[in-house]
């Protein structure tokens, strides 16, 4: 969770630093989400996510490096400098994304169980969406066919409270989305800032939906960072909420209160994972700084897995791109 | 043998079906019901409910679901039972299907087939008539084709399903029960019919007819015409709208020196504006007339036989269309 917390609180400073582009989400506040879930899952089950996936890809084993490349467009970053912040995919672990497109998502991931239970393989799949996104209207067609073809998919819905600028009772006549199922399928709360709790809810979750069907988990978090890194994060909620949840809540200091409770770590032991994480972190920068932009020609792969030897035009009628076939 | 397009899709996605058993096929009524147009019959019979799945009226979530089953390496076939309910999916067709494959940098995988009726059919007025070939024809990720005859539905349709990428397959109501000539070969369950490759239907001098679907047979009629008359044809069926087989529309107009293209779609924006496009940009020179195009009207389809009739192309105007270009 700490090099979570880390690797986003760089890509801030990067971001201000104007080394990356374009939209970034940031997950710092949420990371027990993450930590808690693939404590209970195996690479063999499916996940797929909104566009704050930086942690989501780390959690399937990527590397902070291939963040920090991806982020800033670097061919060794994750979905090699194509895909951006949004984009992150780790193919052979199962990790599908990195989706801009909000609530988009929640199909596919539905589609992914799908083929776990046509193969009959025992994976599960994990949709995962804001508190946001759960107004969709495709969240609900995705919740009918999986309930109605009983299919092992966990929707989590990462409730944090802002959709955007936009309080949850702002958009949501009942924010209680552990229980948008309705009739169709069960759903359970669970407190995302403990780590713990949510590696249990997912234990729970796994099992349950193989032998019965989909289910809904919502997982109460909080995001400390605005929307977006054009979002202050201050119009809409006040500074003191904010250092409330920090005080109060923060996932990282629940963790290190229980270990010093509990006498399982001495502070010197935390503070020397700590400074071992920033220096991983701080060469994890340096390198994807180092990181080679993709050559030109990378614009023109990857369109098909089968190009066919298709002519494609460039920006003037006298660039025709010829693909292999 | 004659065999219609019915039977040439039918029989196309049974063998692919028997063929590779990650293939499935889902939409509405395509189970119990047989298909609404009967484009699956005997399907689930044959397979079962596990890859013959019937699923609500939802577009946007099935066709969702079937994109996220295609990441996860099953090849799924999704029925529209008109593309025009497409719309309801465009998206996950268009930002899903389409473009992760690139996103991903080649990491993420989506062999999908979308395949149902596309454009006008008859007396079903403007929300059911519409044609997409120019909607998704323009999006860099998606292979799209239209079958005219049997052998074209029947090898276009197993190569969508074999290929490794997301496929629009476009296909015309009208047509379903059309039968068509077919030879052995068409028959051979490993028949495919290269995609991105349009195929010279009739040959000819004087002019190019382009076309995809139900417009190949009218212009092969108006070459019929024209060939009475002195003009000698060349009937081009782009079996491919993307991608689009530049070289072959080239090559024509250089032996043809004229171009004329044909569709039922409306004309701003359209297949014809990329055709003329493509003249222009590989053979200004060789061109002795104005590229032209035979369109729908540029109207929302009307219900009324009359004025249906009023808004969509004849034989009779690619006919008149020739002779003005030949300035007959």
């Amino acid at each position: 969770m700490y090099r979570l917390r880390r690797m986003e609180i760089s890509a801030d400073m990067l971001y201000k630093a104007k080394q990356i582009r374009g939209f970034c989400h940031l997950y710092d506040g949420q990371e027990a989400v993450v930590v808690g879930m693939e404590a209970a899952l195996e690479q063999s089950d499916s996940v797929i996510t909104s566009y704050r996936d930086h942690a989501h890809f780390v959690g399937r084993g990527g590397t902070v490096l291939e963040v920090f490349a991806e982020l800033m467009g670097r061919v060794e970053g994750a979905s090699k400098g194509k895909g951006g912040s949004m984009h992150m995919y780790r193919r052979q672990a199962n990790f599908f994304g990195g989706q801009g497109i909000v609530g988009a998502q929640v199909p596919l991931g539905a589609g992914l169980a799908l083929a776990h239970q046509f193969r009959g393989d025992g994976g599960v799949a994990v949709t995962m969406y804001g508190d946001g996104a759960a107004q969709q209207g495709q969240i609900f067609e995705s919740f009918n066919m999986a309930a109605l073809w009983d299919l092992p998919c966990i929707f989590v819905c990462e409730n944090n409270h802002y959709g955007m600028g936009t309080a949850e009772w702002r958009a949501a006549k009942s924010p209680a989305f552990y229980t948008r199922g309705g009739d169709t399928m069960p759903g359970m709360s669970c407190d995302g800032m403990d780590v713990l709790a949510v590696k249990q809810a997912f234990a729970f979750a796994k099992q349950y939906v193989l032998e019965k069907g989909p289910l809904i988990l919502e997982m109460d978090t909080y995001r400390y960072h605005g929307h977006s890194m054009s979002d202050p994060g201050s119009t809409y909620r006040t500074r003191d909420e904010i250092s409330g949840i920090r005080a109060k809540r923060d996932p990282i200091e629940r963790v290190r209160q229980l270990l010093a409770a509990n006498g399982l770590a001495e502070s010197s032991e935390l503070k020397a994972i700590e400074r071992e994480v920033k220096g991983e972190i701080d060469g994890a920068i340096d390198d994807a700084k180092a990181a080679r932009l993709p050559a030109d020609e990378e614009l023109w792969t990857n369109i098909w897995r089968a190009p066919l030897g298709a002519t494609m035009r460039g920006i003037e009628s006298s660039h025709k791109q010829r693909l292999p076939s | 043998t004659q065999m219609t397009i019915r039977d040439a899709l039918n029989s196309a996605m049974d063998e692919e079906m028997a063929r590779d058993e990650t293939v499935f096929i889902m939409g509405e009524e395509v189970a119990e019901y047989q298909g609404a147009y009967k484009i699956t019959r005997g399907l689930l019979q044959k397979y079962g409910p596990k890859r013959v799945k019937d699923t609500p009226i939802t577009e946007a979530g099935f066709t969702g679901i079937g994109v996220g089953a295609a990441f996860q390496g099953l090849r799924p076939i999704v029925e529209f039972m008109t593309f025009n309910f497409s719309m309801q999916a465009i998206d996950q067709i268009v930002n899903s299907a389409a473009k992760h494959h690139y996103m991903s940098s080649g990491a993420v995988t989506c062999p999908i087939v979308f395949r149902g009726a596309n454009g006008a059919a008859a007396g079903v007025a403007a929300q059911h008539s519409q044609c997409f070939a120019a909607w998704y024809s323009s999006v860099p990720g998606l292979k799209v084709l239209a079958p005219y005859d049997s052998e074209d539905a029947r090898g276009l349709l197993k190569a969508a399903i074999r290929d490794p990428d997301p496929v629009v397959f476009l296909e015309n109501e009208i047509l379903y029960g059309e039968p068509f000539p077919v030879d052995e070969a068409v028959l051979d369950k490993d028949f495919v019919v290269p995609i991105g490759k349009a195929k010279i239907m009739r040959s000819g001098s004087d002019i190019t007819l382009v076309g995809f679907g139900k417009m190949v047979g009218y212009n092969l009629k108006a070459a019929e015409l024209l060939e009475q008359e002195g003009i000698s044809a060349e009937v081009l069926n782009l079996r491919s709208l993307k991608p689009i087989d530049r070289d072959a529309i080239a090559a024509s107009v250089r032996k043809t020196h004229r171009v004329l293209s044909v569709e039922e779609g409306w004309p701003q924006s359209g297949v014809g504006s990329e055709i003329i496009s493509i003249a222009i940009e590989e053979c200004f020179d060789d061109l002795d007339a104005p590229p032209e195009r035979v369109t729908g009207a540029e109207v929302p389809m009307p219900y009324a036989q009359n004025l249906e009739a009023a808004a969509l192309p004849t034989v009779e105007h690619v006919v008149a269309a020739v002779k003005r270009m030949m300035g007959k």
